[in-house]
């Protein structure tokens, strides 16, 4: 296979259209209609969300290019898909169809332990997660043009992803005081070249846009997360998974723009009705566990 | 000179950057109070039918006509284009005040968005520049399908898609200078607004 022929700042330049907004997952037509009027800037297409992924137990995969398509010609906003970590020929098929990035997600049962897909390697942008700065910068340098938060995905609890974007945050900080020799420890310590981290250490930041994924459920949850640093959001089960996703999906853009305005979160945040039933980390056996799958 | 950034969503930051090293401090643009004082408005790239539902839902649709119709400068890049638009085939919430029409996502999907050097001669000799290509980005970009009366075009595509307009003081660019380092595109703005 050859090197891709779209350049990687075509790859992080959609990912900087997509700040500032929330990127909502849709198992139907219906749902993908539902997210664009309330406001997505994405939608990310697939068979099953998060929290009837765990439910349902078995192998996650790639969903039904049909139903990717049918999404695909439903809306006017970028379309994502999702393949199984490592799973380069899901990623393949994805491209083909045209969708607009894929997330090479933890979600779905990963194909490979040892390998990501390398990214560099396709025309189609790809997003990854991470829990910390060293699996930001593996998934970067395997070419992901946009990192966004693990947290754990089909919880509507926020904790995980809090905890990953704050040690993103913390060991960015650390970057900043290091010496040349700290610095190439700990790009041995990532496993990747030291000119990325350096590029971290310039930037004060990641290199690619980040966002926040994994057990968002309220606008106050997203504007939480955008408190935090992040670009913007991903939101999975917790709109359709509600008692009023249109509503709620509503709320959630508009908390992820106004994120630092408490009047217009406590107005948005008004009469949603039932959020996502969520789940306790501590009830979740070590095995269910999403967020350990890539490392 | 101040000049605010329409920050509902999209790429508000990186335009904001562009006018630091242009030596202008903007302001983020959120709510119709943030348009007071203003002497330009940047409509950044982003999700046209996001910024429009914002836009609608935060009451900035007639503080932003208003002040077009006060002759201030606003310029729109890619979605900001869409945004400004009289006509874009597709049901969503615009501003109604550049008289065009534009095809959304004509190029295709992302994996079609390019990067091409694009001649931009009025441009360059509005700012007395030597005449060079811009290396212009165009991301799901849309074109300018045809122009109204009053609407002049500022730069094409070797086969002639119309790809940059100017109505008087408004401006709208499909590809994203904001994403580069090249800080002409704004510069060329940043004089309408002097002069306006």
């Amino acid at each position: 296979m050859t090197q891709a022929k779209q350049s990687f700042e075509l790859k992080t330049g959609l990912a900087q259209m997509l700040k500032g907004g929330v990127i909502m997952d849709v198992v139907t037509v219906e749902h993908a209609k539902i997210a664009e009027e309330a406001g997505a800037c994405a939608v990310m297409a697939l068979e099953r969300v998060p929290a009837d992924i765990r439910a349902d137990g078995g192998v996650a995969r790639m969903s039904d290019p049909e139903l990717i398509q049918r999404i695909m010609a439903a809306v006017t906003i970028p379309v994502m898909a999702k393949c199984r970590i490592g799973h380069f020929v899901e990623a393949q098929i994805l491209e083909s169809l045209g969708v607009d990035y894929i997330d090479e997600s933890e979600v779905l049962t990963p194909a490979d332990e040892e390998n990501h897909v390398n990214k560099h390697h396709f025309n189609v942008p790809f997003v990854c997660g991470c829990r910390n700065l060293g699996e930001a910068l593996r998934r970067i340098h395997e070419g992901a043009a946009m990192i966004r938060t693990k947290g754990e995905a089909g919880t509507g609890n926020v904790v995980e992803a809090v905890r990953h974007e704050r040690a993103v945050t913390r060991e960015i900080e650390a970057l900043k005081t290091m010496t040349e020799t700290s610095l190439k420890n700990i790009a041995a310590e990532y496993r990747v070249p030291v000119e990325l981290v350096k590029q971290v250490q310039t930037l004060g930041r990641l290199p690619v846009v980040n966002f926040a994924a994994g057990g968002i459920a309220t606008p106050a949850d997203a504007a939480l997360m955008m408190q935090l640093g992040v670009d913007g959001v991903f939101v999975g089960s917790g709109i359709f998974k509600s008692g009023d996703p249109q509503k709620r999906a509503k709320a959630i853009v508009q908390a992820t723009t106004h994120f630092r305005d408490a009047k217009i979160l406590a107005d948005v945040s008004k009469g949603l009705g039932e959020a996502m039933v969520g789940i306790e980390i501590d009830t979740i056996v070590e095995a269910q566990l999403m967020a350990k799958r890539g490392n | 000179m101040q000049i605010g950034v329409l920050a509902l969503q999209g790429a508000f930051a990186e335009h904001v950057a562009m006018l630091r090293r242009l030596g202008v401090t903007p302001k983020e643009v959120r709510l119709p109070c943030d348009m007071e004082g203003l002497d330009g408005l940047i409509m950044p790239g982003g999700e046209s039918t996001v910024m429009g539902k914002l836009a609608t839902a935060f009451k900035l649709i007639d503080p932003i006509r208003n002040f077009a119709y006060a002759r201030k400068p606003i310029w729109g890049t890619c979605a900001g284009l869409i945004f400004m638009a009289r006509d874009v085939g597709h049901v969503q919430p615009l501003l109604d005040l550049l008289y065009v029409k534009v095809e959304r996502n004509a190029f295709g999907r992302q994996v079609d968005s390019f990067i091409a050097d694009l001649p931009i001669p009025i441009v360059n000799k509005a700012l007395g520049l030597v005449d060079t290509p811009f290396r212009a980005m165009f991301i799901r970009a849309p074109i300018v399908k045809s122009v109204g009366q009053g609407v002049d075009i500022l730069a094409q595509l070797p086969d002639g898609k119309i790809v940059a307009v100017q109505q008087e003081h408004l401006l709208g660019t499909s590809f994203h200078p904001e994403l580069t380092q090249d800080g002409r595109m704004h510069q060329y703005f940043l004089n309408l607004v002097e002069n306006s």
